[in-house]
């Protein structure tokens, strides 16, 4: 039935009435038995004992643990390309033109409690596309409905490793992180002379002046130095991470976000004082060298020095359990129930500028909620059931194994795909590579 | 000169308490063994019961008592783990651990040598003891993994490891076996972009390579003379045919998993184990009736369909195990082994239940290769491979606090921890005359 709604671009908004659960707020510490009250996809109601207004449906979570939708600030799926790597700089190409709202990788992520993904450009260049801020309202063949509406734009940039290399194998800069820091300083100063070419054609309009010439991929670099599109940053050594804090002091620009960020554990005082954030793997370490000096205490590392921090997945695979990725900050580090569960709600929200309508359950906020048997943290726990807007998109008790929208007419015998967990990451896919062996090596 | 001599030395002998300072700065932290006695633990032997409050004693690298009345002897250091509970130390059943360090950087993986045809290839050759995932692994409480030659159609020979030793002979727990990928009709990622057509091609070709070194190695097996030949790759098959050597058989897809059944009843090989064995749900009674006993995993997979539900390769050891399956896990990794207990887990959580999901990287991982009579439960007599943790070692919050690997009680330690006990309150913190980072507000 959602199918059909969803499928003609309208975003439905749905009403539910969560009873009796434990109630998991994050801003407001957890509820026993408590109901949340979802109207047209906004909570209305948090407390004890709400009636059920006619016409809504209840949900009996008594014994369950309720949530706030899970917010991965790294994904690529749903994803139909990843990288246009034909330039070092490629501020001018969006994620918003390659969503596939039929990768059946959407409705796993819903089985994993997951809400909201932040659907990420490579890494392969320095200055990638912009990213795509989603809710997974599965069931659409309209990528348009899959849109975070009113989500701040955001955009991918990328140190270290997978930029020189793509540098190397081409002969052009950067082949090292000077090259890499060259280039993202001569970028903003090459935008600022748009700016100012721009700022004076429209000072002084006459008919006789021509305009300037048009150059969105300038325009972008204007617009992140203007605060309105927030960069997100594929690094991994400390000394990048810093570098990238003394770049965007020198060109004032306030909000940065690193991903993946390794070891940033390592200049913590410096992101703290900076007011950067970072987004982590909770342990995935050693698949090249610049991951060798990791450490799985990251999180616990940052959180305690004050800085906002999020875990994400970069893996169709991670993505369905990043509850559980968030638990290993309790054995590594020792995070309260409420800091590990910030991890993959509030603070992701925060970094992706949307925390005003999602990452908490809070009366106002959108109707995003996972509901799980167990307490999320625990390694026993199931996800159960998954609303986006207050419309279920998930529902254990009711969950058909083929989820496909799309089945392809081609191919009579379905594949059959073997994982493996070191094909995981598809931050280089895509990427301009000498060949085919070296496309598969590295891709992080 | 001499005199140069004498002042070079004179300087090395003024270092020397210095040196000394360092290391005990460093905290050099060695593992040591004696007499242990390991008293107040909830212990779970896995073969024989849970004891509520009970005693093991550890000397000579072997587990001498365990129960719940255990004389203490005089001579042996006791340690109180009361609140404790003390479990036999889990075991991956595949993993590259000791042979890659580093992803992608061809240089430090070890785990694929040249050519489709090449089971003499040993694992334990190229374990590195000093692998730095080594210590990042043992500390969760992982003490054995399977650690295997991986790529080709025969890549080598595979070994049980234990995680602690200073060379391979030192870690090597006591099984081999023979790695073959059996002629799979599957995709990985790397051949996404076959055809059909190509995919079947190569899965013959595969076969044939297959059929070719079994039917000369049953020949060679044949022969009796002590004559010296040079044939490596096929005398290194000998010991399967005569049923002296386990052979590990990759198999996934489940028209392969029967395949394989049928190729092996054929050849009539009788130690034989599947491993993978992805899509061993939708197979498992035959699986069950052929007494193929399975290492799978990962757990935490991808369905092999994208009509799959999502939860099947979580699901998948449940399925096989209530089908009578023997089933053992592994985590197919190499730098995060560490995860075992939570693969555990999630098999647990989706049907196999704790105890058999505790089984399945224990005693039956054990069993499977080839090593229970020293290991895979706490019983006398067994090797001391035991950690001890702050209670169930499958929820993600539990720690591990000691470790004890062939009876040498190992220190808690890895970069990983090092680098948490530097960083955490790093010093200097932070400089704000020096920090580089000033903003200016606009």
């Amino acid at each position: 039935m959602v199918l059909c709604t969803l499928a003609y671009g309208q975003v439905q908004k749905g009403d539910v009435l969560i009873k009796n659960g434990t109630v998991i707020t994050i801003t407001n510490g957890t509820l026993e038995n408590t109901d949340v009250l979802v109207r047209d996809g906004k909570i209305t109601r948090i407390g004890k004992g709400l009636r059920t207004p006619r016409g809504v449906e209840e949900v009996d979570a008594t014994g369950k643990f309720v949530m706030p939708g899970i917010i991965d600030a790294h994904s690529h799926i749903a994803g139909s390309s990843i990288n246009e790597g034909t330039s070092q700089v490629t501020a001018e190409v969006s994620m918003e033109d390659v969503v596939n709202p039929l990768d059946v990788a959407i409705y796993r992520a819903l089985a994993g409690g997951v809400t909201s993904i932040h659907l990420m450009h490579g890494s392969a260049n320095v200055i990638g596309g912009q990213n795509e801020t989603m809710k997974l309202r599965y069931g659409t063949m309209n990528p348009d409905v899959l849109r975070f509406e009113g989500a701040p734009r955001t955009i991918k940039f990328a140190l270290g490793e997978n930029p020189t290399r793509g540098g190397r194998s081409r002969g052009i800069q950067p082949q090292s992180r000077m090259g890499v820091e060259n280039m993202i300083r001569n970028s903003f100063t090459e935008a600022i002379a748009y700016k100012k070419r721009w700022d004076a054609y429209k000072a002084n309009k006459s008919a006789r002046k021509v305009a300037p010439e048009y150059d969105l991929r300038m325009q972008t670099l204007v617009d992140i130095m203007a605060g309105e599109v927030l960069v997100h940053c594929h690094s991994y050594r400390a000394d990048e991470i810093y570098m990238l804090l003394k770049v965007f002091a020198d060109f004032n620009i306030p909000t940065l976000t690193f991903q993946h960020a390794n070891e940033a554990y390592k200049v913590a005082p410096e992101l703290a004082e900076f007011g950067a954030s970072a987004s982590v793997f909770a342990d995935w370490w050693a698949y090249k060298l610049e991951v060798y000096y990791s450490t799985a205490y990251n999180a616990a590392i940052l959180t305690k020095n004050g800085v906002l921090t999020s875990i994400n997945s970069d893996s169709g695979e991670l993505i369905r359990h990043l509850f559980h990725e968030a638990a290993k900050t309790q054995k590594y580090g020792d995070l309260s129930d409420n800091e590990a569960l910030a991890l993959i709600t509030l603070n992701p929200a925060k970094q992706l500028g949307i925390d005003k309508r999602v990452g908490s359950l809070e009366t106002g906020k959108d109707g995003d909620i996972a509901i799980f048997d167990k307490h999320p943290l625990s390694v026993y726990a199931v996800p159960q059931m998954t609303f986006v807007d207050g419309v279920k998109y998930f529902d254990i008790n009711n969950d058909k194994a083929d989820q496909r929208i799309f089945i392809n007419p081609e191919s009579s015998i379905e594949e059959v795909m073997i994982f493996d967990a070191h094909d995981q990451h598809r931050c280089m896919e895509g990427a301009n590579v000498l060949s085919l062996e070296e496309l598969f090596q590295n891709k992080k | 000169m001499r005199k140069l001599k004498a002042s070079l030395i004179a300087c090395l002998l003024a270092l020397v308490p210095l040196l000394t300072l360092a290391q005990e700065d460093d905290q050099v932290m060695k593992a040591r063994s004696g007499k242990f006695a390991l008293t107040n633990a909830k212990i779970y032997t896995v073969t024989n019961g849970v004891i509520e409050n009970g005693t093991i004693i550890i000397s000579d690298g072997i587990i001498q008592a365990v129960g719940a009345n255990v004389d203490i002897p005089a001579d042996a250091e006791v340690f109180d783990y009361k609140g404790k509970e003390i479990y036999p130390g889990m075991i991956d059943g595949g993993t590259t651990l000791g042979l890659a360090e580093i992803g992608s950087i061809s240089e430090a993986n070890d785990f694929r040598e040249f050519g489709e045809l090449t089971p003499q290839m040993q694992a334990l050759t190229a374990v590195n003891p000093n692998s730095v995932s080594i210590p990042v692994t043992r500390v969760s409480g992982v003490t054995t993994v399977w650690t295997m030659p991986r790529g080709g159609v025969l890549p080598g020979t595979a070994a049980s490891i234990n995680l602690f030793g200073y060379t391979p002979d030192q870690m090597f727990a006591g099984s081999k076996g023979v790695v073959m990928n059996f002629p799979s009709t599957a995709s990985g990622r790397r051949f996404r972009r076959l055809s059909a057509e190509e995919k079947e091609k190569r899965r013959k070709k595969a076969l044939k390579t297959v059929n070719d070194a079994w039917d000369k190695a049953e020949l060679y097996a044949k022969l009796d003379t002590d004559e010296v030949r040079n044939y490596p790759e096929i005398e290194a098959l000998v010991p399967v045919v005569k049923n002296e050597l386990m052979l590990f058989i990759e198999v996934n897809a489940a028209k392969d998993i029967v395949s394989a059944i049928e190729w092996i009843q054929d050849r009539g090989y009788e130690k034989v184990v599947f491993t993978g064995v992805s899509e061993g749900w939708r197979v498992a009674d035959k699986i069950a009736e052929a007494g193929i006993p399975v290492i799978t995993g990962p757990v935490q997979a991808i369905p092999t369909r994208q009509s799959d539900n999502y939860n099947s390769a979580y699901a998948n050891p449940g399925v096989m195990s209530e089908a009578g399956v023997k089933v053992a896990l592994r985590t197919m990794d190499s730098e995060n082994v560490r995860n075992l207990p939570y693969h555990a887990g999630f098999a647990a959580a989706y049907g196999m239940g704790r105890e058999e999901a505790l089984k399945a990287i224990t005693i039956n991982a054990a069993e499977i290769l080839g090593v229970s009579d020293q290991i895979g439960s706490i019983e006398v007599g067994k090797k001391a491979n035991i950690f001890v943790s702050t209670g169930d070692p499958f929820e993600t919050s539990t720690k591990i606090t000691d470790l004890f690997i062939d009876g040498y009680k190992v220190p808690m330690t890895s970069r990983q921890i090092r680098l948490y006990d530097e960083f955490l309150n790093r010093t200097p913190s932070l400089d704000k005359k020096k920090s580089g980072i000033d903003i200016k507000k606009k």
